[in-house]
This record gives structure tokens, sequence and C-alpha cells, in this order.
């Protein structure tokens, strides 16, 4: 058997933008580290006598994906999705780190919790992880948790999420403490009296099924009072999930002032308007809500403008005991890592979305709005590398889905564009000619 | 109605689901079946063998004793089912619970449940046919079709009526069927009460909004207030029933905008003194107990037509 001794991948198009690279090149992997990157293509095995080789012509070669919002549910419910099963979906879907959101059982409040996931991501290593620690103890909005310490286990952030902050001292203080330790403050923008009770978004389709609706208000007001609470400290501050037209509008002007504000979406959020409920489908139940066309149509243009900085999946796993119910008892939330690309792919083909722009959502700005490493393939750097095969189609079938979980509105469809090798620093965590 | 109409539904899931010839058709089916109720014996073998099985997640004393008059009168074998003695207090799923009463070969489920679209996911699970007993706000189809039936029998016509519903509109499946059922069937409805029972784009589903209770009642053929729930007011939806019957409340007074000749509906229980006076609601306008009475027929109607296609 012979030694491989890295990677070489020949003839793709390398998309760079943090480097301003977007050409057709070779890229020379070894030791786990970046260690060329050719514009000729001319890379040959010449001294590098036992590297696999992989032709990317047509291909795409980028920094590797970075999914800023996840649930991996480890600990606590396991049945759902481990970090395991969770990261070997990342990769399958082009990611090379996902952030973690702390609402497991227990939440990770504490610096144990954080401590367990990453043992957990260490044994696995599908992927990095980055914990995102809770804002308050418990998530229960009351008291704030242990940033420091959480810190010093390996969180990169902080959220509640899963439940807006209600209390609106605590958020000013979480922003204000949060700087002590330089972590980004993430904010479920919710004002759970406005949606309370509600499984849609309330207009004429919650209307027609006869479902309690959650108003576009209950989101841009919550939006209103954290941009209010950032520009006030002068922290920064990144809204999760955008899913209304206002919402973006709010975040544009924010930005416009010279506010600390970044804000990612999901694909579904682009993808799928309301009407996805139509026939009670539980696979369309989320939280937020899949609105109206006119969002989805505004949520395109703010990740085009550069209103909003990121696509995140809010990768959700529920299995059928949550999902395979009466509307109203259905969990919220979709499984996301393996349909991120194929999704804002369709942005690129239909929407004007540069390739560049996409990497930058995926890649470059969660990277910096987590301070995490990633988000470039600067020579030197941990070969993080996904490679993304912009015209393969294929059908995504309950059978492909490596999450543990299966509740994907998208399954049965025909996706275009997707990740075919994803690269871990240096060692491939998934290959999609080996399926 | 085109001359080669069949009816062809399994499930009765909403009026939503039914075309205007499905919907002549069930009634002519019903005015049909409601001379049997007349009869001192009151009992055909149409449905002899059939087993019919209610399930009910919510209290209901008329919807639940009318669908089992109906599947008796047609010599149907009955069975019902209700939350104190399902399985789903028990913690069973509703999916568990249907598809063991499939196991039993039953031939329809009669289901009512607190959560719009629990029978379409019935459908979705088991092959029995479903009729839907109301399901949560979204559609109550067999009361639709007995206000239909009654204001047909009254008017001769449904067609260039005026319909104005009064009150919780929201939370009304009641509501949601008649405004599908009536304008489906060209008819013109209205629908008035406080703001805060009023759902978004109501307009979609056909309906005009009148914030005026007067204005809405102005020419109407048909004057239909809609029971208020005590709840209403623990949800900040409303401050209280007093203030509701002074304002939204359907008196002989305020009927005197309607037409002389105007319909006084309920789809009952009433809050007597609250959306309706005893006066009116036991007035010469008053077709309530016609609604009750049609609804046998229009159950006996939707059990024998489902029977037909199962």
């Amino acid at each position: 058997m012979t030694l491989i001794e890295g990677l070489l991948l020949k003839n793709g198009r390398i998309i760079d933008p943090a480097n301003a690279v977007d050409r057709k090149g070779d890229l020379l992997i070894q030791d786990g580290k970046i260690v060329a990157v050719s514009p000729g293509g001319r890379i040959s095995r010449g001294r590098h006598r036992n590297l696999a080789v992989y032709d990317c012509a047509g291909k795409w070669v980028v920094p590797g994906l970075i999914d800023m919002h996840v649930h991996l549910r480890e600990p606590g419910e396991e049945y759902k999705e481990t970090v395991e099963s969770g990261t070997r979906a990342a990769a399958a879907g082009g990611f090379t780190a996902v952030a973690c959101m702390p609402n497991t059982r227990p939440v990770n409040d504490n610096q144990s919790v954080t401590r367990l996931i990453l043992e957990k991501a260490q044994a696995a290593a599908h992927a990095r992880v980055y914990p995102v620690g809770a804002i308050s103890k418990g998530s229960n909005g009351e008291t704030l948790a242990e940033y420091g310490e959480m810190q010093q286990a390996g969180i990169v952030a902080i959220s509640d999420d899963g439940r807006p902050v209600i209390n609106s001292q605590l958020m000013r203080r979480a922003l204000e403490y949060a700087g002590n330790f330089n972590l980004p403050v993430i904010s479920h923008a919710e004002d759970p009296a406005l949606s309370r009770n509600g499984v849609m978004n309330e207009g004429a389709i919650s209307t027609m099924l006869g479902l309690r609706g959650i108003p576009t208000a209950a989101e841009e007001i919550m939006i209103f009072r954290e941009l209010a609470l950032a520009e006030y400290t002068g922290r920064p501050l990144h809204i999760a999930h955008v899913s209304t037209a206002e919402s973006v509008a709010l975040i544009r002007r924010a930005k416009d002032r010279g506010c600390r504000v970044t804000a990612e979406t999901a694909p579904h959020y682009f993808t799928l308007t309301e009407e996805a409920v139509l026939s009670y489908n539980t696979l369309a139940k989320m939280n937020p809500p899949l609105r109206t066309a006119a969002d989805v149509a505004a949520i395109r243009q703010g990740l085009l403008d550069g209103s909003l900085d990121a696509i995140a999946t809010d990768h959700a796993p529920h299995s059928t005991m949550e999902k395979e119910v009466e509307f109203d008892l259905a969990a919220n939330g979709i499984i996301g890592l393996e349909t991120a690309v194929p999704l804002t792919m369709a942005l690129v083909r239909e929407h004007g979305l540069s390739p560049a722009r996409m990497v930058e959502l995926l890649s470059v700005n969660p990277a910096r709005i987590l301070g995490v490493a990633g988000g470039s393939l600067a020579t030197g750097r941990p070969a993080d590398v996904t490679v993304i095969d912009p015209e393969l189609e294929f059908c995504y079938t309950e059978e492909m889905v490596v999450s543990k979980s299966k509740n994907s509105p998208f399954l049965n469809q025909q996706l275009k564009g997707r990740a075919v090798l994803t690269i871990l620093d240096g060692r491939i965590t998934f290959n999609a000619a080996e399926i | 109605m085109r001359p080669d109409y069949r009816f062809t539904h399994k499930h009765i899931l909403g009026i939503d689901h039914l075309s205007c010839d499905d919907i002549e058709h069930i009634l002519q089916v019903a005015e049909s079946f409601k001379e049997i109720s007349s009869r001192s014996i009151k009992k055909v073998p149409t449905l002899r063998g059939k087993t019919v099985v209610s399930l009910f997640f919510e209290p209901s004393t008329r919807t639940r004793l009318s669908f089992e008059i109906a599947a008796k009168r047609l010599s149907a074998d009955t069975f019902a089912i209700t939350t104190a003695s399902s399985s789903a207090t028990k913690g069973e799923s509703l999916i568990d619970t249907a598809k063991n009463l499939e196991a039993m070969n039953p031939d329809i489920i009669i289901m009512r449940n607190a959560i719009s679209g629990s029978p379409h996911l019935l459908t979705r699970h088991i092959k029995t046919s479903v009729i839907n007993a109301g399901d949560g706000t979204h559609e109550h189809p067999s009361q639709g079709l007995l206000d239909l039936m009654t204001v047909k029998e009254h008017k001769q016509r449904i067609k260039g009526l005026k319909l104005a519903i009064i009150g919780d509109i929201a939370h009304s499946r009641v509501a949601h069927s008649n405004i599908i059922g009536f304008s489906k069937m060209g008819a013109s409805v209205t629908v008035s009460g406080p703001a805060t029972l009023i759902p978004r784009n109501v307009e979609r589903l056909g309906a005009t909004v009148c914030l005026s209770v007067r204005e809405a009642i102005r020419d109407a053929d048909v004057v239909m207030p809609l029971r208020i729930q005590m709840e209403r007011q623990n949800d900040a939806l409303l401050p209280s029933f007093k203030e509701y019957a002074a304002f939204f409340g359907i008196n002989r007074q305020t009927l005197e905008a309607a037409r002389p000749d105007a319909l006084v509906m309920h789809p009952g229980p009433i809050n007597r003194g609250v959306e309706l006076t005893p006066d009116v609601a036991d007035g010469s306008r008053s077709v309530i107990l016609d609604q009750v009475a049609n609804g046998v027929a229009i159950r006996m109607a939707l059990l024998y037509l489902v029977l037909g296609n199962a």
C-alpha cells in the first residue's frame, strides 16, 4: 500500500472570494494544509508521487462550507440526531463546520455540556463543531449563563435559540457582558405574545386552513428591539433565521446607519412559501414560519444586496413521532444540511446570485461572524475544502438522507447542484463517488 | 348539474372540496331522505350491515346524536368513541387509534377533533372513509350543508341571496364552511363582529368584511349570529359579554335593517341574551330548529353517498 501524501484537486473553478480568486486552477493539499493554489492548472504529479488526484473539471472548488445554525440534539435527544450523525450529514451536504445551538437537554448553559459536545465532536470528526452557549441559564430568560467558562470550554457565540429572550433588560446585559469575551450574540427574534399558539404564517392560508397564525410583526418587533439594543450598547448582534420582507428592510436600514448587525436566513425561507403548508403538511411547519411570495422575494434580494450576510440551515431533526401527528402538535423545524447547496444553487441559476457571493454566504461570512477559522483557500490554511458539482442532478430520496431524521419537505424532489467532495483538515469526509 | 354527474368522494373533509354539483346533489338526496324521519317507522334498510364509528375528541351533543340518528335510520350499526373512553387519554397517537379502528373494519369513521386538519391526517394513514364532523377552526361541512338546505327550503334558491354572519368568525368552523359553501353557490356573504374575531384575509374565502353590524345586516336575506365563547374574554379578544350583547348581539331592533322576510339561523348552542335575544331566537323568522331537523337528513345523505363510493 502506498502512502497517500496529499490530495490534488485538478482543473476546478477555484472560487475564493476572501482572496479575490475566481479562476480555473489546481489546489494541492498536504499534511492537512493547503500548500499550493495554482492558477495555471499546472501542478503536476512530478515530485508528489503519491498524490490522490481528483479531476475537478466543471466543478467548483470552494472553502469548506460553514453552517452557523444547526441543532445536533446531543445531549438529550439522541434518537433524533447525534453529534456523529449530524456532522456526517454536514459532510454529505458539503459542510466542514457547524455551529450547534444550545437547546439540548440539558441546555448548553455551562462548560460541562460544552465539553461533552466537543468530546463527541472529536470522536466523530466528520466536521468541526462550534458550540453556541446559552444566553441565560436554562435558556429561561432570567439570569446570565457563564459565558467566560463556556468560552474556555469552546463556545463561539451565545444564543437562546428556540426561545426568544423576552426580557429586554436581560438582552441588554447579555450584549454588554458578552463584550468581555468578544462573543457574538445571536438573537432568535420573536415576540412570544404575538406568536403564541401560532403554527404557521398568519394570512390567507392560515385562515383557509383554520390554523392559528404567527404575524410577521412578531419577528419584526423583536428585531427592532435587538437593533435598538445593539446600537445602544455598540455590541455586535447577529439575527438568526430572518423570514420576513420587513425584517430584511429593518436590518438594511440599521446597517446603513452603521449598526454592527449581521443576519442569516435559511434556504427554506428563500425557496418555499406558506403554500407548502396546504394539506396540513407538517414538514412545512417551522418557526419562524414559511411566509409569502413577497417575503421570499425580499429575502432573495437581501442575500444579493448584502442586507443578509449568511445562509444557515437551522437543521432541526425530528422523528416521525414529532412530525406524523396533528398539525398543531407537530414539532417545528426541518433538516437542512444536505439540501442547502442545491437550494442555494437554484438562486445562482435563477436569481442572479454570483458563485462568489454564494461562497461568502455559506463560508466566508459565517467564519467572520463567529470569529472562527475557515472561509479562505489561502496557502498555509487548514485544508477545509468543498467541491461542488453545479450540474449534478439528483432525486433527494429518504434512503439518501444521512441525518438520523428524515423530516425534509424536499424529499423526492429533483434537485440540481451538490457537494461531491468534502475535505476537512486535508481528509476526505464525504465523497459522492463512493455512495 | 351536468348530465354525466357522479358523486365521487370517498371522504367528506370540507365544503371546500365539494363542487356546486356535489352540493346540489347532496341537498337533493337529503331532501328525499327527509321524509323517512316523519314516518311512524323511521327506518330504511339502505345501509344494513354497514358499520359507522364516531370518534369524537371534543364534546358534542347535537352533531354526534344527529349522525347517530342518521346512521340508525339507514340501518347501519353505530359505535361511538369519545375522549373520555378512548386511548387518546392514555397517550396513544391519533394515527395509532385510527389504525386500530381500521383493523376492525368499519365502513365510515366520523371524526370531530379540536385540531384543524386532523381528519386529513387520518385519510393519509387509513383506507376507511372519513367524514369530518368539525376540525378545529377549519370546517364543519355537514353543518354548512344543512344550513344551505335550510335556506334553500325557505327561499327556494341560494344564488343572489345575502348572508350576514355575525360574531366570532375567527374561531368558527361553521362560519368557514358557510362562507365557502354559500359563496360557492352564488350567495354574497358578509361577515361582521369584533375586529379581534375577524380572521386576516377572510376575503380570500369569499366573504366581505363589514365592521358595522348594522351595515352587515342591511338587506340581508339570512342573518346568522355565532356562539360567542366565554374564553374569548380571557384571551383579551373581548371585554365582556355585556358589551358584546350591546354592540354585536342580534335583537329585534338590529334585525330591522335586514330584509323583512330575513331568516335567522344559529348553529347552536345559543347563549341567549348574548349573541341573540330570546325573542328573536324564538321568533317567527327563526329557522334554528329547522336547521337541526335538516341536519339528520343531510347526514343520512352523506353516509349514503360516501358509502356508495367506499
